[in-house]
């Protein structure tokens, strides 16, 4: 049986189906022990003080946010390439997830920010470039929603979604350009190799993997809801055809 | 209740911002999910009765 | 597809086409950042390559929604995608149209424009040619996000939330430009890469529209 079985939205449906629960319970328990592990357990850093425990929220969304987006694009390419409507509607399954984790990397980045840089935000290019993601994320869900027609919508936010990619490598090019042409050397950015100890690192990594299948998890049941959905808008027209 | 000196307000307004935004996902997706299944299955149900 | 130009350009030069209004929009955004920021030429003088290049590029962003909309609705734009030229060049006269009535216009006001914001000497010659260069990636990138949004009912709004951020590394290496001319630093780097864009741009971008409107027209 190839992987492509499952682009059979009856399939898909039934496999995830009995998947579901155990995904949310192991998201759910991978979350709360790496959450609870880093937050009670773990020493303060000697410089950060206790903002350190920040990190346990702050990477995890930071790295999903862009896993995401990839996600999407692999997606959208396989809506483009092969036509499974699967593909399409988990791609916009996936953007309120990614715009989610876009926020809680932000927020936490601000509120860590503060005591740290003395600033909550600043012009440095990760953070912008964490900004234009948001942005980009914003008009792709823009794009779906104006859409009535789910084929159409899902080509138009296929088509965005490349060309959006492309830009969102520039831009994060330009912007290590740009900040570099205004104050070279001030780079604000962590260094993990260089502050993250194993104790810091073992909740950490189980905080990723949580962040990791609560994605799975979400992005699976907001794809059922769009399968739904779809078959929804499907019989609709149909009625209304036969009311006609 | 760990010690976080200085910085508690920090610390613990960001995991409360964040624990906050994740809840608000999951319960958007949940709602908007049985939302959807009761209209499919109303639907499906008009059309097997024609 | 020069007969398809000068229509284009005979188009948006008439009355209600929209040319000039780039323009006078570009000089009234340009003559409110002084009221704004206090009338110290010092600081104008500073923040005058960005202004110009983001008054630049909310000017450019206004004529947008325009390139296909009046096409879309009197049909012509179904009978161009099944004309004998391929929709790509049609796309991608319809960006240079744009660019003739927009972008030229705006380079070539510009210099004025930096009178006004009191732009260091040095700076002119690069503002233009930044913006020479510029523009023609802002119309492409521009035609790209009207494609996409052809169809749609109040698509204005969401034109510039899905071209605004497009722009970003485009407006980055123009103001670039211009702040390193000022400053008589070397601007030959942020000038290549923004070449690059637009070349970029020009060669890959009308695929994309043109797949985006046949999308929209099926």
């Amino acid at each position: 049986m190839s992987f492509w079985e499952y682009a059979n939205p009856r399939k898909f449906m039934a496999l995830t189906d009995r998947a579901m629960p155990w995904l949310f319970t192991l998201a759910g328990v991978s979350l709360v022990v790496g959450l609870v592990w880093g937050f009670f357990f773990t020493p303060n850093d000697f410089r950060q003080g206790s903002t350190v425990k920040i990190i346990y929220l702050h990477v995890p969304s930071a790295m999903m946010a862009i896993n995401v987006w990839v996600m999407m694009l692999v997606t959208s390419l396989v809506w483009i390439v092969r036509r499974h409507h699967v593909s399409a509607l988990a791609a916009k399954a996936a953007a309120p997830i990614g715009v989610t984790f876009t926020l809680i990397a932000l927020a936490t980045g601000a509120i860590w920010g503060q005591p740290m840089w003395g600033t909550w935000w600043a012009w440095d290019p990760r953070l912008t470039s964490f900004l234009i993601l948001f942005l980009f994320y914003l008009g792709y869900m823009a794009l779906w929603s104006a859409i009535e027609d789910p084929d159409t919508a899902a080509d138009l936010t296929s088509v965005l979604c490349l060309v959006g990619t492309v830009f969102a490598v520039l831009s994060r090019y330009a912007l290590i350009f740009w900040n570099q042409g205004l104050h070279q050397g001030a780079s604000l950015s962590l260094d993990k190799e260089e502050n993250v100890a194993d104790v810091f690192y073992h909740p950490l990594l189980l905080s990723i993997a949580g962040f990791v299948l609560l994605f799975i998890a979400l992005v699976f049941y907001r794809t059922r809801t769009e399968i739904r959905a779809r078959r929804l808008y499907a019989i609709g027209l149909k009625e209304r055809m036969a009311n006609a | 209740m760990p010690d976080l000196g200085t910085y508690a307000v920090e610390v613990l307004s960001a995991y409360a911002v964040s624990i906050g935004l994740l809840i608000a996902l999951v319960v958007v997706s949940v709602l908007r999910g049985k939302r959807v299944k009761r209209a499919l299955e109303a639907a499906e149900a008009r059309l097997r009765n024609g | 597809m020069i007969a398809l130009l000068t229509r284009d350009l005979r188009l948006a030069v008439r009355a209600g086409g929209g040319f000039g209004l780039a323009l006078a929009f570009f000089l009234i955004v340009t003559a409110l950042v002084p009221f704004g920021v206090g009338p110290d030429t010092s600081i104008l003088t500073r923040i005058a390559p960005g202004i110009l290049w983001v008054g630049a590029l909310l000017a450019c962003l206004l004529s947008l929604d325009r390139i296909f909309a009046l096409d879309f609705e009197d049909g012509s734009l179904d009978l161009l995608a099944t004309a004998p030229i391929p929709l790509e060049a049609v796309v991608g006269i319809k960006a240079l149209a744009h660019w003739l009535t927009t972008g030229l216009p705006l380079t070539l006001a510009a210099p004025v424009l930096g009178v006004l914001l009191n732009l260091d000497p040095q700076g002119f010659v690069w503002l233009v040619v930044s913006l020479a260069i510029g523009t023609p990636a802002l119309s492409m990138i521009g035609t790209f996000g009207a494609a996409l949004t052809v169809g749609l009912k109040r698509g204005g709004l969401l034109l510039s939330l899905l071209v605004l951020p497009l722009y970003v590394p485009t407006l980055i290496f123009g103001a670039e430009v211009v702040r390193r001319g000022s400053d008589a630093l070397a601007t030959a780097t942020p000038l290549a890469l923004m070449a690059g864009i637009t070349a970029g741009s020009v060669a890959l971008l009308p695929f994309a529209a043109a797949a985006a409107l046949r999308v929209n027209l099926r």
